[in-house]
């Protein structure tokens, strides 16, 4: 049929049977909106696809620019890495639900670490007080982590350490338990989020300005490329972003512009893009909207393989492939009902594998009232497994590519993005794009209208605002994290301090500053440092003399 | 007296997590009421100091890290040392059932948990401070 036939049989079918018929018995709702607050037609069909050419937009998987995966097999030869976030407590503890997740057939590792370690703080410090232990696990020295790995087999194991500022120290921490576990160095894989961009933006575990972070990922990218090829060096993240309040195309375009601003730091050091590109990994978030996030997903891989050949010119096909893990939203989490959440996670997982994500994690049903227990995890990972395993859905590749919503979308996704990557651009990237404020006001913008929209019952969430319950009963069942770790943790660095050799540590402190001033790459003294048994804190406080802290703006 | 009612929003500890703190910062805002947000990263007597420097008559605290059990009872035990037990304080974020009656025996007026209309937080806030 030609496009002109569908043309006139769609302008027919829209005035005498949609028109008449919507006028007769009405529509839902005045205005269809997706969750980014764009308007969703009635139908699509091929006319809203008719620019968008195969080859050069779509293509194959595995083939540029990767809109229907990065993988030429996807999920037909290995299925997406089933990779639950966690860790409380103390480093025994969280080894214990660590050997427990794989035990249950998760496939990779992801370590939550308390707030004192991301934001470089031993567990005895002042400001720690209250905190060691409570969103992760706390991790003071090397001690820590060789406990938190303990029998676990970092040659088999991929790991992914959400770990910002300090990223550096922990990656050196677990180069060198895998090298008393007799691992080498270039087998080791995994992940280390490394995105302090997106810190400052929506997250707020930073501790230096922008310019000396910058060079600590840097250095990060260029030791990696040598020592440890397989890692990821960077897991630049929308999904914090997309907590923050903001909509899948902000998610989309800001996550990208945070990637280019890092691309371009690499390379103004002299790094070769196609050196260091191809470890670069990316974080999405999954939301409600279905549609809206499987489209999203195809869209970061068109746009990011788009811009590394355009802006950065890269050569390997490995530099323009978009890979990433992906969580499930926990701000669609509700309190109320909160059995409710499984069928919420189960729905955004599947955006996700529908997406094409290369591992996922699944928020558990109690986490919006606390840390998530034994039970509740294990519920997440099934939800996982049965996606994987039951529903077909892995068994084909990219199954919703031809859908003419779904390719409208991505593409209208891909072009609204580019618009705000363009006026990033204008603003002189995004480092100064944050610096100024804009950033995070265009996201504190969308988490009002998302508000209001609930409040006024625009926005429906089942069990929240509609099919309220009002005596629900009280879910007691809680993880309990012992108020005893704090101080145990204390206690053991207390002992930590007394067994090391506390000159091997001044000396080792003294080649980091060495480094930091000489413009060295950080990673060598710091490996030294904590192979010395020096602390999170010693090592970050010397960065914090040389390189200052950051002071957050608020609008 | 003055018209305003005064609301300081604070972000306790180390928690990163501050959506909810700026959403109702800026619905209270709306509904006619002066408010300050401290930012992140505030320690008890920081967060004291800013109250009684700015003369509130209600502290929010938000915080969804965990660490309300050991920084609420620090913030109420200083408002109490400098004699300012008469500002309310209210509190939201992650906080489990099970910690409320003990907060709540500490002073603490209410703990609204995810989910709450700004509306709600309004209403309450304006009962409690025409006390």
């Amino acid at each position: 049929m030609s496009e002109e036939n569908i043309d006139k049989s769609y302008k027919e079918w829209k005035n005498d049977k949609f028109d008449k018929t919507a006028q007769r018995f009405g529509e839902r709702k005045k205005e269809f909106k997706s969750d980014s607050n764009r308007t969703v037609k009635p139908l699509y069909t091929p006319l809203d696809i008719k620019d968008l050419d195969y080859i050069n937009k779509i293509s194959f998987p595995g083939d540029y620019p990767f809109t229907r995966g990065v993988y030429p097999t996807m999920y037909r030869s290995k299925l997406w890495t089933m990779r639950q976030y966690a860790g409380f407590g103390s480093a025994k503890e969280t080894n214990r639900r660590f050997r427990y997740l794989l035990g249950q057939g998760q496939t990779g590792l992801s370590v939550a670490f308390d707030l004192p370690t991301q934001i470089g703080y031993d567990s005895d410090h002042p400001l720690a007080r209250g905190e060691v232990g409570k969103v992760g696990v706390a991790i003071d020295t090397l001690a820590d982590m060789e406990l938190l790995f303990d029998q676990i087999p970092l040659n088999k194991v991929s790991t992914s350490m959400t770990i910002n500022s300090p990223a550096s120290i922990l990656l050196a921490m677990y180069k060198v338990v895998a090298e008393k576990q007799g691992v080498s160095s270039e087998k080791l894989a995994g992940t280390i989020q490394n995105d302090i961009l997106k810190e400052y933006i929506a997250r707020g575990t930073y501790i230096f300005p922008p310019e000396p972070s910058l060079r600590i990922i840097t250095d990060i990218f260029d030791y990696c490329s040598k020592e440890m090829p397989r890692f990821n060096t960077i897991s630049i993240s929308g999904y914090h972003i997309r907590e923050a309040g903001s909509d899948a195309v902000q998610e989309l375009a800001f996550t990208i512009a945070d990637g280019i601003e890092y691309v371009k730091a690499a390379v103004d050091i002299g790094m070769d893009v196609d050196e260091f590109a191809p470890r670069l990994s990316f974080f999405f978030n999954a939301q409600m909207d279905l549609f809206e996030e499987i489209a999203k997903f195809r869209a970061a891989r068109r746009l990011w393989a788009e811009i590394m050949e355009e802006r950065f010119k890269a050569q390997k096909a490995k530099s323009k492939m978009l890979r990433f893990h992906t969580q499930t939203a926990g701000s669609a989490l509700t309190a109320q009902q909160p059995m409710n959440n499984i069928m919420r996670v189960t729905l955004q997982a599947l955006s996700a594998v529908l997406g094409g994500t290369q591992s996922l994690h699944t928020n558990s049903y109690d986490e919006a009232m606390g840390l998530p227990t034994e039970d509740s995890v294990k519920i997440a990972l099934r939800t996982q497994q049965l996606i994987a395993h039951e529903t077909g859905a892995a068994d084909t590749i990219d199954p919703l590519a031809g859908s003419y919503y779904i390719e409208s979308m991505t593409d209208h996704l891909v072009k609204e993005a580019r618009q705000y990557i363009e006026k990033i651009d204008e603003l002189g990237g995004m480092a100064q794009a944050i610096e100024t404020g804009y950033i995070q006001r265009e996201i504190q913008e969308n988490a009002y209208r998302l508000q209001k929209e609930v409040e006024k019952e625009d926005r429906v969430v089942v069990g929240v605002n509609q099919f309220i319950e009002e005596d629900e009963e009280k879910n007691n069942n809680l993880l309990k994290v012992d108020p005893a770790v704090e101080n145990e943790q204390i206690e053991e660095l207390k002992n930590i301090k007394v067994k090391r050799d506390d000159q091997e540590v001044k000396d080792a402190l003294t080649q980091i500053k060495k480094a930091a001033v000489n413009d060295n790459n950080l990673m060598y003294p710091i490996i030294k440092a904590v192979k010395a048994y020096a602390t999170i804190g010693e090592i970050s406080d010397v960065l914090r003399e040389e390189f200052g802290e950051y002071e957050a703006q608020y609008i | 007296m003055d018209n305003f009612i005064k609301v300081l929003i604070a972000k306790p500890g180390l928690d990163g997590h501050d959506r909810g703190a700026k959403v109702i910062a800026r619905g209270l805002k709306e509904a006619g009421m002066e408010v300050v947000y401290t930012g992140l990263r505030q320690t008890p007597e920081q967060i004291v100091r800013s109250a009684i420097q700015e003369d509130v008559d209600v502290i929010g605290l938000s915080i969804l890290s965990g660490a309300h059990s050991y920084l609420f009872p620090e913030i109420m035990n200083r408002l109490k040392k400098a004699d300012h037990s008469d500002v309310a304080v209210i509190a939201g974020g992650i906080i489990p059932e099970d910690d409320h009656k003990k907060l709540k025996e500490l002073g603490i007026k209410a703990i609204f948990q995810p989910g709450t209309p700004i509306s709600k937080i309004v209403d309450f806030i304006e009962n409690e401070v025409q006390k």
